[in-house]
Order: C-alpha cells, then sequence, then structure tokens
C-alpha cells in the first residue's frame, strides 16, 4: 500500500545494500533497554562461562583483559528501526575464550547473562566463526556504561538486543531457551535481513 | 507484573485517521480506526509504516496513548520533530480519512494495568507521557483508586499535552497526584517545579505517596530516561523496581 503523501528521506545509494529492510540510517546510537543503566565497576566484573547450571570457568577484569585483543568494524542494526554503519569495537572474539578456556561448545545453544539480570539466547553458531566478540571498547575508547560497559555481547549479524549489554556470562543450554526480550514478544533469532522483530515474524 | 504476555504476531494492517487534536505547539493526536481491531494493554505501541510511490518505507513506533476502554480507535501523540522523516509527514501531510499501515500491539515489559497493583509512580518527559497517560486513563475507566504519581516533565506550560485532562484526574482526589516541573520557565504558579529531575526532587515525590511504589514506569527521550533512572538511582530506589521505555534520540 502507498500512503497518500509520503514521498521520504532516501537512504544514500551507496550504502543502500547495507540497510536492512524497515531500517533508517543514524548517526546517533541507538539505545533500548528495560531499566536503569548499571554501573558495574572493574573491580566487581567478572565473566564466568557456565555448562548449563555447571561454572566452566571465571575471569575477572584483569585476567580477561589479557586474552588476545581483536578490532572489529562492523554494521548494527537497532530493533527500533535504526541502522548504524561501520561502527568501530574491541574485545575478544567468542571463539578466542573458548580456545582460551579449551572447551569446544558442549550444546548448540546459550544464554548471555547480564549484571542486571537480563538474559538472551543466541544460538553457538552465531558466536563463533569471528562473528562475535565480548567487546570493551568502543571507537576507542572504554566502553561506556550507557552502551553496556564494562564488557557487552557483540552480535552484530542480529538485532542489536541480542548484543547483551553489561554481561557477565555465557551458558551453554540443552535447547533454544528464550531470555528477557523474547519473553516479551520479539522474536527468538532476530535476523535483521529477515526482518525477524517480533514473535512470529 | 503483567510480563510475558501470550505473544502473537502482529500483522500490518490498515488504519484509518478519524480524527486530528492539537495538544500542543509541537504535539497533536491522531486517532485512528485500525481495520482489524486488537485488544492491548496500557503503555504497549504500535509500529506505523508509510509507504512511498517506488516503495520505499519509514517504519516508527508510538505508544498508545489511549486506554482499551476507550474502545477500537486507538490515539497517538506525535510530537513533532524538525526535519523528522515521520513525525513531519504526520505534522503537514496526513489528514482525516487517510489510510495508515501499522501493526500492534507491540512491547511486553512497559505495561500497567489495574490487576497488577499499587502505588505506582510513573515519570515522563516531553512526549513520554503518552504511554503513562493511558495507564492513568485506564485507572479511571476502571475506577481504580490504586495510589498513582505522575511526575511529568516539559520545557513549559505551553508544552504539556495532556494538562486539562491531567489536572481534571488531579482534582478529583482519588489517589492520582500530578507533579509537575518545567525546564524552561524560570518561575511558574502552575508547576511544583521548575528543574530538571534530581535525586531531591524523588526525595521529595516520594514522600508524597502513602507508601513506597511497586513499580516506577520512566519514559521519554534516551537522555531523559537516563537522567530520570540515575535520580531514582540516587534516591536509592532499587533498579529492580524500575521500567524504562526509550524513545531513542
Ligand atoms: C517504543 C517507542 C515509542 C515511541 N512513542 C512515541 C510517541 O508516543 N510519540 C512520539 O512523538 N514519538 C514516539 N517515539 C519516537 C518515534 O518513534 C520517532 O523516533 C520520532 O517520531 C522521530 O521520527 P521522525 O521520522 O519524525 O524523525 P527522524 O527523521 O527519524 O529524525 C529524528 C531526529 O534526528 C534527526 N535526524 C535523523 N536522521 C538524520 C539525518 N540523516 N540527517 C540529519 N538529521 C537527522 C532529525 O532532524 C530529527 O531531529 C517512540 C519511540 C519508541 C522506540
Amino acid at each position: 500500500m502507498t500512503t497518500r503523501g509520503f514521498t521520504g528521506r532516501r537512504q544514500p545509494p551507496e550504502i543502500i545494500d547495507r540497510i536492512p529492510p524497515g531500517q533508517t540510517l543514524t548517526d546517533d546510537f541507538p539505545v533500548l533497554s528495560a531499566g536503569p543503566t548499571p554501573r558495574v565497576r572493574t573491580e566487581d566484573w567478572s565473566f564466568t562461562l557456565k555448562d548449563g547450571p555447571k561454572p566452566l570457568i571465571k575471569w575477572n577484569w584483569a585476567e580477561f583483559n589479557a586474552l588476545p585483543q581483536t578490532k572489529f568494524t562492523r554494521d548494527i542494526h537497532c530493533v527500533t528501526a535504526w541502522s548504524k554503519l561501520d561502527t568501530p569495537w574491541q574485545g575478544v572474539l567468542i571463539d578466542d575464550i573458548f580456545a582460551e578456556a579449551g572447551i569446544e561448545p558442549p550444546t548448540e545453544f546459550a544464554l548471555a547473562h547480564s549484571f542486571d539480570g537480563y538474559a538472551t539466547n543466541v544460538p553457538v553458531k552465531d558466536l563463533v566463526g569471528g562473528k562475535a566478540m565480548i567487546a570493551t571498547f568502543y571507537n576507542g575508547q572504554p566502553l561506556t556504561a550507557d552502551h553496556g560497559g564494562p564488557a557487552r555481547l557483540l552480535v552484530p549479524h542480529l538485532y542489536f538486543w541480542k548484543s547483551a549489554k553489561w554481561i557477565n556470562g555465557l551458558q551453554f543450554t540443552s535447547r533454544d531457551e528464550p531470555g528477557f526480550w523474547e519473553l516479551r514478544g520479539y522474536h527468538i533469532y532476530g535476523d535483521p535481513w529477515r526482518e525477524q522483530r517480533y514473535t512470529g515474524d | 507484573m503483567s510480563d510475558q504476555i501470550a505473544a502473537t504476531k502482529a500483522e500490518w494492517q490498515r488504519a484509518t485517521i478519524t480524527e486530528i487534536v492539537r495538544q500542543t505547539p509541537r504535539v497533536v493526536s491522531f486517532f485512528l480506526q485500525p481495520s482489524q481491531p486488537f485488544a492491548y494493554r496500557p503503555g504497549q505501541h504500535v509500529d506505523v509504516r508509510l509507504s512511498a510511490p517506488d516503495g520505499y518505507q519509514a517504519q516508527r513506533s508510538y505508544s498508545i496513548a489511549s486506554t482499551p476502554e476507550q474502545g477500537e480507535i486507538i490515539e497517538l501523540a506525535i510530537e513533532r520533530l524538525e526535519d523528522g522523516e515521520v513525525s513531519a509527514f504526520f505534522h503537514e501531510v496526513a489528514t482525516i480519512g487517510d489510510e495508515i499501515e501499522l501493526r500492534g500491539p507491540i512491547g511486553g515489559h512497559f505495561i500497567w494495568t489495574v490487576e497488577d497493583g499499587a502505588p505506582i509512580l510513573l515519570i515522563g518527559g516531553g512526549s513520554g507521557v503518552a504511554p503513562l497517560i493511558s495507564m492513568v486513563r485506564h485507572r479511571a475507566a476502571q475506577q481504580s483508586l490504586a495510589p498513582i504519581l505522575l511526575l511529568y516533565s516539559a520545557r513549559t506550560s505551553d508544552e504539556l499535552i495532556f494538562h486539562d485532562e491531567l489536572q481534571m484526574f488531579n482534582q478529583s482526589g482519588n489517589g492520582f497526584d500530578l507533579v509537575l516541573t518545567l525546564t524552561r520557565e524560570p518561575s511558574s504558579q502552575e508547576s511544583d517545579y521548575t528543574r530538571r529531575i534530581d535525586p531531591a526532587m524523588i526525595v521529595d515525590v516520594l514522600a508524597r505517596m502513602p507508601s513506597q511504589p511497586k513499580e516506577v514506569f520512566v519514559c521519554g527521550s534516551n537522555a531523559f530516561v537516563n537522567a530520570a533512572a540515575d535520580a531514582l538511582i540516587g534516591a536509592d530506589v532499587p533498579a529492580a523496581i524500575i521500567r524504562t521505555e526509550r524513545y531513542g534520540v
């Protein structure tokens, strides 16, 4: 259906194939969260890898920052219909986390857990192969609390709510368990190119 | 709380603009009759999609300002942003009888109904009052005496959306309390405060409530929500009871 009288603002043609359906380009940084921004001190920060209820390995801030660092520039897509291109990140690839822990993923699914009690589900195949990291720097600066600092998950090929802010652990689960937003009407997988915004999309 | 709604797919559908009401110099309410009316709960939003003749589309979210008890027609209170692609279309082009594509209801977190219990503290900035007035209207329609305090921040008194209606609810003296702060009106008879929300204001406002709020709902621009949420934390309100809805930039 055409909306009477709407012409709209076109996206620049040179980047049009980088913007998923229904998204609009922004220079701002989209923020979506269900509650206040937690202020997590690096002395209180830790990251735990778990298989179900069983902890496999835990790093504190200093130990985590000693893991191999990777830089990563990606386009990001927020479910509220904002996309931002070429965002520069630095952190530890999930591949390197698994390698340092000396594990092969025991299941096909994972939940990312955050300091504020929220969780989001991501299939393991979307975390490995250089696709995802735990980011601690944005644009050359330590990640601010507003954007998930000290550390957030970064899975840029999925809608950005999957890139859990204030992350404190990854947990392998035997089945694909919906997290906080997924239980509240958001899509279980969240591929922006298939416009999987909400349940059933 | 009313979490984990039974999630059903919200399909795109046509809705017809039945009425347009100017609220403030920058905010206009659009009343829309969906072709497939839907049940919703106070605090939820719809996604609106505009399509150009060549297929180009723009999509945005708008909170539902009406309450389900008012019937099938939903009210969206849209603030005009300078050069805003979608808000400027609504303000300049859209007229009664036009069809707009939308889908909803959306959102399973920023919801309050009388069954969820009270007292409730609502904090809105600018057009962020839209989902909050839905909750206040719902309370009134249910003839509930649930204690609700709305702390509403706007730049000037001219920019207070739903001002008369809120004053009317406030004067009915049955448990709804309206507290206004105007950030760009140095002295005002009409408001309780003339500054941005800070921890001291939150402490004052909490003292006006019959007991600690069960939940706090904060809505507005991202900057507003951050400032208000930080002020709440600064006033020792537990993070776990604070729910936020951010309108983006
Ligand atoms: C859950 C939710 C509920 C919401 N509810 C409401 C509501 O009830 N009422 C309401 O009014 N809004 C609401 N919003 C905000 C709404 O979705 C839109 O973001 C808002 O209307 C602005 O859209 P726009 O197309 O008019 O502006 P846009 O064109 O998107 O621009 C927004 C601002 O950024 C600037 N800008 C953006 N892109 C560019 C660019 N490329 N170059 C230069 N400047 C740019 C514009 O000048 C403008 O000031 C809600 C948002 C969310 C997420």
